[in-house]
């Protein structure tokens, strides 16, 4: 049965804690941020089919006459997905280390945490390496602008949130975090949560549909 | 030892064992999103995926939806917290839904209105 | 010189907390007070800046072929004038009362997140700075502050102009963004004793609200100026029609982020002006609850009717008839806060001091606004309403006419509790006629012109249109209204000097910041108060049967105050680093970016480890 380790805090008039009431707001603040740029990759979907390519699904052959193949590999992706997931579910293992006072547990999951977070971002920054090699830049076309630009904010704040966790993990090694402290792990853990569900929407939206 | 000093308590939050049952779920849900892809649209897709090919859509969203309830009533412990958390992530969400649709809405409708005319 | 009791127990206050004073103790400042001074003193500075820009333009167009001012020169005054009164000036004026007055009347002694707060006022001073640094290179923003692609494109706008106008308002939207998350748990967790939800204040209702809208409405733009910054600076064709790209997707963005703002001006005004009728009816607000539900029923509405702005784009009938109903909709609730204003002040006592005056102003003249407003909402009058002066005039009669008449009764109404001084009520009632007078001068003929066809943003006319007449009218309406707010200057110049002896409750007041002493004390309540209905102060009055005693000024002993921090202002620095790194980058490289970035995280490491004291 995990402890409930409260944070110090002053009594608020909800009885929650402002931080994580905070956070919640800025992730609420951010649905509306990654539904513009999600639209945004719906709008110009509609009309980057008449070139020039390449695309993520489809063949295309320029007037000129030269073709490009499509440009997603859903196996890469899958497994970037896998990993976010489960970065999703070792964070919060490293919580419940956290609120109970585990410290190596904690240190352990939160590794693993940085691991996957790590490696996703190593598996855009490939593909996006790839795609450009492939030809297909911010400046190619609309797919590549949108594409680039929804992947690009999304990444980036998949690093950002390498870096907070990364700061906690350190902070963590130091003792820094005992069961008081653990509301610091549990409001980066919702942010990181936040980016993976972003991802979760993403995933099927640029990769599976068509 | 239960700590709980503020009137709107946490409820419990769940074991070890649950939180690693609901990543198991999460990866054969997106197991199953690629799975579908592949049957309706890959390579080697038959008959059948083109069968499913209207159907598909909805259902990727479908699972996605899964996904994302999913991390966000257990991971982001919504289903446990108070109500006030989940009404703060869920109303933007709405809006955000609601733009999101307005603008594929309006955009479509806009360039078949400027082809027809 | 005799002393009182009073000047002896304010000698003695000052004796747990030193006041602070001098520069450093202003950029380190965490006190919610004092940056809604700060707030307050650069959002007037611009707001008169913002004056001077439209009182040039009223010049140009006084006369038919006027070469006062070049066609470049006029389209950098009016957008640069437009951009200025909305995020420069009418927002952080609004701000300077959320940051003084919300934690007062909720009974708390600070925000939520002090540093947070001071942020959010040095992301916007250095938001303003930059825009405005524009002038200096000649190349102000001038291409109207809606921004309208594919004018903005590096194509048809090859200069700085545009560059300064994205990321300055990007810098800008972070300042709104930090103030937003910090007030909405604020007022949902520092509220007294008490102070449930149904007992808050109506200003502090309609600032939640304009949170929500602000928290939801700025990551829009947000996305939106992050793609014109991209087709600028880094080729992409988002809007770029020979591309694919669609022009009209960034009106789209920029009005599903704007028409909300409309609400974020509006809804403070609203709140101050159900603050101040009251108090000067001595009579409660009428209908709370439906004040309440109207407010939060504009907010949620108001993402639904953002394309009455494109109504003249060709959406085709279907969009236009849906955003027609809506917005035909929006004027019900707005309808029933007017009446219940009315309802406020009949059968009341009226009292007619200078905050009644501004606000029985505001009810006239958003009135006549919300008219033409409702006017516009019908898409085949607006075909022939939009692009010309009948829309100036609409606006300008509910955000001068609304925000500012609001914010001008707020001023007189809480200046006594935030300066410890009363403004002179004699010249207070001039400068309220002259702004009268001079502000329908100014904008009322602009309903003739506009129906009779002068259209918007252009530098000047030809003669025999029959434009003359009115133009003339309306440029000296301008300079009456510039002449009102001379005499507000005045009045805050002369009263400045006298002593500092303003009561605690100069208006017999119903609401928790006239219990506390003119200034507050840094810590604002000596005793946290218990709430037990709305109008705390009229209920504690009426038990009392009669006035309650000037509060003493405490000694604040063993009251926990936050430590001043100066990591957000360093914070604030990095950031607009870089977009300054963004706007340089032609010339240094990424350096710039990284320089700021660098600064940037300097300031958040340092602020997050600091002790928050």
């Amino acid at each position: 049965m995990s402890d409930h380790a409260h944070a110090m805090q002053l009594e608020t008039s909800t009885g929650l804690d402002n931080r994580k009431l905070a956070i919640w707001t800025f992730i609420g603040s951010e649905c509306l941020f990654f539904a513009t740029l999600i639209s945004n990759y719906l709008v110009h979907k509609q009309t980057w089919l008449s070139g020039p390519g390449p695309f993520p699904h489809e063949r295309w052959t320029s007037p000129s006459g030269q073709a490009f193949e499509p440009i997603i590999e859903i196996p890469l992706v899958t497994m970037g997905t896998a990993l976010l997931l489960f970065s999703s579910l070792f964070v919060v293992l490293a919580l419940a280390n956290a609120q109970r006072g585990n410290r190596n547990g904690l240190l352990v999951w939160l590794a693993a945490t940085l691991f996957c977070g790590f490696f996703f971002v190593g598996m855009q920054v490939y593909e996006f390496t790839h795609f450009v090699h492939r030809g297909l830049t911010l400046k190619t076309n609309l797919f590549g602008a949108s594409f680039f630009t929804l992947t690009g904010f999304h990444g980036t704040h998949v690093t950002l949130g390498v870096i907070w966790l990364l700061t906690l993990w350190i902070e963590a090694f130091r003792g820094k975090i005992p069961p008081a402290k653990s509301l610091n792990l549990e409001i980066a853990a919702l942010y990181w949560h936040f980016v993976d569900v972003v991802w979760i929407v993403i995933f099927p939206v640029v990769y599976l549909i068509k | 030892m239960d700590a709980h000093a503020s009137p709107a308590t946490e409820h419990a939050h769940p074991k070890a064992a649950v939180y690693v049952k609901i990543g198991i779920i999460l990866f054969v849900l997106t197991a199953l999103e690629v799975g579908l892809y592949e049957f309706t649209y890959g390579e080697h897709a038959g008959a059948g995926g083109h069968a499913l090919q209207p159907f598909f859509v909805p259902v990727l969203l479908l699972l996605s939806a899964i996904k994302f309830a999913l991390v966000a009533m257990f991971y982001m412990h919504l289903k446990q917290d108070h109500r006030l958390f989940s009404g703060v992530f869920v109303f933007p969400l709405i809006i955000a839904i609601v733009v999101i649709m307005a603008l594929i809405v309006l955009s479509a409708y806009h360039f078949a209105f400027a082809r027809s005319g | 010189m005799a002393t009182t009791a009073l000047d002896q127990q304010r000698a003695h206050a000052t004796a747990g907390h030193a006041e602070k004073s001098g520069l450093w103790s202003w950029l380190t400042t965490v006190d919610h007070k004092r940056v809604g001074i700060l707030y307050g003193a650069t959002a007037f500075f611009f707001f008169l800046l913002g004056g001077i820009e439209a009182i040039l333009l009223r010049i140009q167009l006084g006369s038919p072929n006027s070469t006062f001012l070049s066609p470049d020169t006029y389209n950098q005054l009016f957008t640069m004038h437009g951009t200025t009164m909305i995020f420069l000036a009418i927002m952080p004026l609004s701000a300077m009362f959320f940051n003084f007055m919300i934690p007062l009347m909720i009974g708390a002694r600070d925000v939520a997140f002090p540093r947070l707060n001071a942020f959010s006022y040095w992301v916007f001073l250095a938001g303003g700075l930059f825009l405005n640094s524009s002038f200096f290179f000649g190349a102000a923003p001038d291409q109207g502050w809606y921004g309208y692609a594919n004018l903005t494109s590096r194509q048809y706008s090859p200069g700085m102009n545009v560059d300064f106008w994205t990321l300055g308002l990007q810098i800008l939207g972070v300042a709104s963004l930090a103030a937003a998350v910090n007030f909405f748990v604020t007022i949902l967790n520092m509220r007294a004793p008490g102070m449930k939800l149904m007992r808050m204040p109506m200003f502090v209702w309609m600032s939640f609200i304009t949170q929500v809208l602000l928290l939801l409405a700025f990551p829009v733009i947000t996305v939106a100026l992050i793609l014109l910054m991209f087709d600028r600076f880094f080729g992409t064709h988002f809007f770029v029609p020979s591309a694919g790209g669609d022009p009209l997707l960034w009106q789209h963005l920029f009005w599903i982020f704007g028409h909300p703002e409309v609400y974020i001006l509006i809804l403070p005004a609203f709140g101050i002006i159900s603050e101040v009728l009251p108090v000067f009816s001595r009579k409660p607000l009428f209908g709370y609850a439906a004040m309440v539900f109207s407010g939060a029923f504009i907010a949620f509405l108001g993402f639904g009717v953002w394309s009455h702005h494109m109504f003249t784009t060709g959406m085709g009938p279907i969009a236009d008839t849906f955003f027609a109903l809506t917005t035909m909709l929006i004027a019900i609730p707005t309808g029933v806060k007017i009446f219940n204003w009315l309802g406020t002040v009949w059968g009341g006592s009226i009292q007619y001091r200078v905050p009644m005056y501004f606000a029985l102003g505001f009810i006239a003249m958003f009135i006549i606004g919300g008219l033409s407003g409702v006017m516009h909402s019908s898409p085949p009058a607006d075909l022939q309403q939009n692009d010309t002066y009948f829309i100036v005039a609409h606006f300008h009669y509910v955000l001068f006419g609304g925000s500012i008449f609001g914010l001008t009764a707020g001023a007189y109404y809480w200046w006594p509790k935030m300066s410890g001084r009363m403004l002179d009520e004699t010249l207070g009632k001039v400068h309220f006629w002259l702004m009268l007078i001079g502000f329908n001068l100014t904008f009322f003929p602009m309903h003739i012109l506009g129906l009779n066809g002068m259209p918007r943003r252009v530098y000047t006319y030809p003669e025999g249109l029959g434009f003359e007449t009115l133009n003339q009218v309306e440029t000296v309406g301008s300079l009456i209204l510039g002449l009102s707010f001379v005499v507000f200057l005045f009045n805050i110049f002369k009263t400045a000097r006298g002593p500092r002896n303003a009561p605690a409750d100069p208006w017999n007041g119903a609401t928790l910041e006239w219990a506390i002493p003119s200034p507050p004390q840094e810590w604002n309540f000596a005793e946290v108060p218990a709430v037990h209905g709305r109008d705390p102060l009229w209920e504690a009055k009426r038990e009392r049967g009669g006035p309650l005693p000037e509060p003493p000024r405490v000694s604040g002993e063993g009251i926990h105050l936050p430590n001043p921090s100066i990591w957000p202002l360093v914070a604030a620095v990095g950031l607009t680093g870089v977009m300054v790194g963004v706007m340089t980058l032609h010339i240094v490289g990424p350096w710039g970016v990284v320089v700021g970035l660098s600064i940037l995280f300097f300031g958040v490491y340092n602020w997050a480890f600091e002790p928050a004291g």
